[in-house]
């Protein structure tokens, strides 16, 4: 059988639109939902839990109803731990897919890179990160905890516990620095002094002299900053070099990526954190998350803060829809700066309509035996840091990300 | 004073590393000229055997990382050498292509099965005080463990039979199988050796340093700068070029710090091979082991 060009373009035409009809058929009256994460690479241990929180909010959303009477329809994709594919992956989203909004972005550089384009493309992003502040822009609502309600209830405890002179160690890059400002501010109004601040490159994994530094400059604690899995080597090295006993430790991001349950209990008892999330927590809706993530996942012991965040993220959305009563970004964006609250794995989180980033319940936590074992509750936290700068009802036009000047 | 002490011991024990990671490569490269780009991750692989025997198997910690690491490397090393590399000897940069696909390969199996998450297990000792300093004391362990991976590659090549047939092997391999033996068989062996080595520098740093897929890019470029500043010689060069580059990196690490002592190195060794291109054993210990 031959078959010449014409007949071939016609079969190939019929055979897409066959193809193409059902699924547009499908997606026409649901709702759709963009989830951009790292699942794959270095940052999946971030990542995996993140879309997890994304499905177990949906499925509940979609248990209840949906929204407006629609399913809502989760579309993901993986960005790979890779930066590039961040902005393809919005392009795609906002043209091809032509989502309602977008949840995801996990580190502070995958977020910078897909801000502008969601902007531009009048798609409404959420940023459910604990992150290091200052973002001020009426299409972006941060979710996660910021400086003000980690570095900033941290530090004071950690000086009152153990004194004031701080070494910090943190990461190269945005995030380390800018926090490491952030703890230096915070150092000060408390009456501690940071006395040296080293940074180092996210492969570093060899931390001997630097402890050697470390008890020469004699400080009454390490404020640790470090990120990702060559990192965790300084907690190993200082634990075999007996540091444990002298020199206690705070850490603004030790769990997050749940570094607490790689590292063996002697290498983490005893640092101390400042978070929204304990699995350990006394709260009925925390109970009720972990028993819903059970049943759907089978194990809990991946959940970290920035899982329930994203889990907030989603259901504080879904309650803007419905307020607003319509998917029309700017009438979604009017209900939540309104003041909307969602009570979920950390407790209560309400947005603040003049920063579009979220009040928190925070605890002090110490790790101990591989756990987070909360030493005390701080209550409702507001992002004050951002508060400072950011004013969205006076200049909605903003876009800027604020910096702490020291 | 103590502190004199402290910045000696960190030396040293930087020397171990350098050394320990090297050692494999020295013979792989060194000997057999043979550029194996998974070398990164033959060394974590013997991590991945120390910590499964150890955390899963439940065998004695000593055991998995003096003796098990060694081994499963060595097999790997075996069935690698049989399937991939015995076919390219002579061709460099065709065993750079081949090893380069073996490391991704490594990569994607390590994830496949262990996941992306940094696994360790526990150091065996604690710390120990000098002056007002606490020191790490699995850092002597490593050191006496470089010591002995030294004095074993000095001992077998120089002193026993089979060390004699493999430096010949290596030099003129034509020779050799003209006097009886069997080269590709000698080959095989000598790749194993150095398999095993590097295994065992997995084994014995997975406590310190956590070993995830991703982490062989740690260890490529600093044991193949060593072993091509080394030059020739396998013990002597290894140990010379260890010893100039654990101190360069860790003086100025302490002067300053771990970014510029790492910078450090990397210049040191361009000055070094600008000056000695053969390397340090090309110059000072011609015709040595």
């Amino acid at each position: 059988m031959t078959i010449n060009r014409r007949q071939f373009v016609q079969g190939a035409t019929a055979a897409s639109a066959l193809a193409t009809i059902p699924s547009a058929a499908i997606s026409a009256d649901s709702i759709k939902l963009g989830s951009v994460l790292d699942t794959s690479g270095i940052f999946e241990i971030y990542g995996k839990p993140m879309e997890k929180a994304h499905r177990l909010a949906i499925d509940e959303i979609n248990a209840g109803g949906g929204l407006l009477g629609r399913k809502v329809e989760m579309i993901p994709y993986d960005t790979q731990s890779n930066m590039a594919l961040y902005t393809q992956y919005a392009r795609r989203l906002t043209r091809r897919d032509k989502v309602d909004v977008v949840h995801g972005g996990i580190l502070s550089a995958s977020r910078e890179a897909i801000r502008p384009t969601l902007r531009k493309a009048k798609t409404l992003y959420f940023y459910n990160t604990t992150y290091e502040g200052g973002v001020c822009d009426r299409n972006v609502f941060c979710v996660g905890t910021t400086p003000a309600q980690q570095s900033a209830i941290l530090v004071p405890e950690a000086i009152e516990r153990w004194g004031k002179k701080i070494y910090v160690l943190a990461a190269d890059y945005n995030y380390g620095q800018i926090t490491t400002n952030w703890i230096k501010h915070y150092a000060k109004n408390a009456g501690g002094n940071v006395i040296q601040a080293d940074f180092f490159p996210l492969n570093v994994s060899d931390f001997g002299s630097t402890i050697a530094k470390i008890q020469k400059a004699k400080p009454d604690m390490i404020v640790a900053v470090l990120v990702g899995a060559a990192h965790l080597s300084f907690y190993r090295q200082w634990s075999a070099a007996g540091m444990k006993k002298k020199i206690p430790i705070a850490s603004t991001t030790m769990s997050s990526g749940n570094d607490h349950r790689v590292l063996t209990a002697s290498e983490g008892n005893g640092v101390l954190v400042c978070q929204s999330y304990s699995d350990k927590a006394d709260i009925p809706s925390t109970k009720a998350f972990l028993a819903a993530w059970q049943k759907k996942f089978g194990n809990t012991n991946d959940i970290h803060e920035i899982a329930a965040s994203s889990y907030d993220g989603l259901h504080l959305w879904a309650q803007g829809v419905k307020k607003a009563g319509s998917l029309d970004r700017m009438k979604v964006i009017e209900a939540l700066e309104s003041g909307v609250s969602f009570t979920g794995p950390t407790g209560k989180v309400t947005i603040d309509g003049k920063t579009h980033h979220v009040t928190h319940d925070m605890h002090l936590i110490e790790i101990q035996n591989q756990q987070l074992t909360i030493l005390k509750s701080i209550g409702q936290i507001p992002p004050s840091d951002t508060q400072r700068v950011c004013d969205l009802e006076k200049n909605p036009n903003d876009t800027k990300q604020y910096e702490i000047k020291i | 004073m103590d502190l004199a002490a402290v910045v000696v011991y960190e030396i040293l024990y930087t020397v171990a590393f350098l050394t320990l990671i090297s050692a494999g490569l020295a013979i792989v490269f060194g000997m057999m000229r043979v550029i194996n780009l998974a070398h990164g991750e033959f060394v974590l692989l013997g991590g991945y055997a120390a910590i499964v025997s150890h955390n899963t198997l439940g065998i004695d910690i000593f055991v998995s990382m003096l003796i098990v690491s060694p081994l499963v490397v060595a097999a790997f090393g075996v069935i690698a050498e049989r399937l991939i590399i015995r076919f390219l000897y002579g061709r460099l940069i065709n065993t750079m292509l081949a090893t380069w696909g073996l490391s991704l390969a490594m990569i994607g199996g390590f994830t496949l099965i262990f996941g992306t998450t940094t696994t360790s297990i526990k150091a065996p000792f604690g710390g120990f005080e000098v002056g007002e300093f606490s020191l790490s004391g699995y850092n002597i362990f490593i050191i006496a463990s470089a010591v002995g991976v030294i004095l074993l590659i000095f001992g077998v090549l120089k002193f026993t039979r089979a060390g004699l047939i493999a430096r010949g092997a290596m030099q003129d391999a034509g020779v050799a199988s003209s006097f009886g033996y069997d080269t590709s068989k000698v080959y095989m062996v000598t790749f194993a050796a150095g398999s095993a080595l590097t295994g065992l520098a997995g084994g014995v740093l997975a406590p310190l340093v956590g070993i995830g897929p991703t982490a062989g890019s740690l260890y490529i470029a600093k044991a193949f700068i060593t072993v091509i500043s080394g030059g020739a010689s396998v013990v002597s060069g290894l140990i010379a070029s260890s010893g100039f580059f654990g101190f360069v990196s860790q003086f100025v690490t302490f002067v300053t710090n771990s970014v510029v002592g790492e910078i450090g190195l990397l210049v040191a060794a361009v000055i070094l091979l600008r000056l000695l291109p053969t390397g340090i054993s090309g110059r000072f210990f011609r015709n040595r082991l």
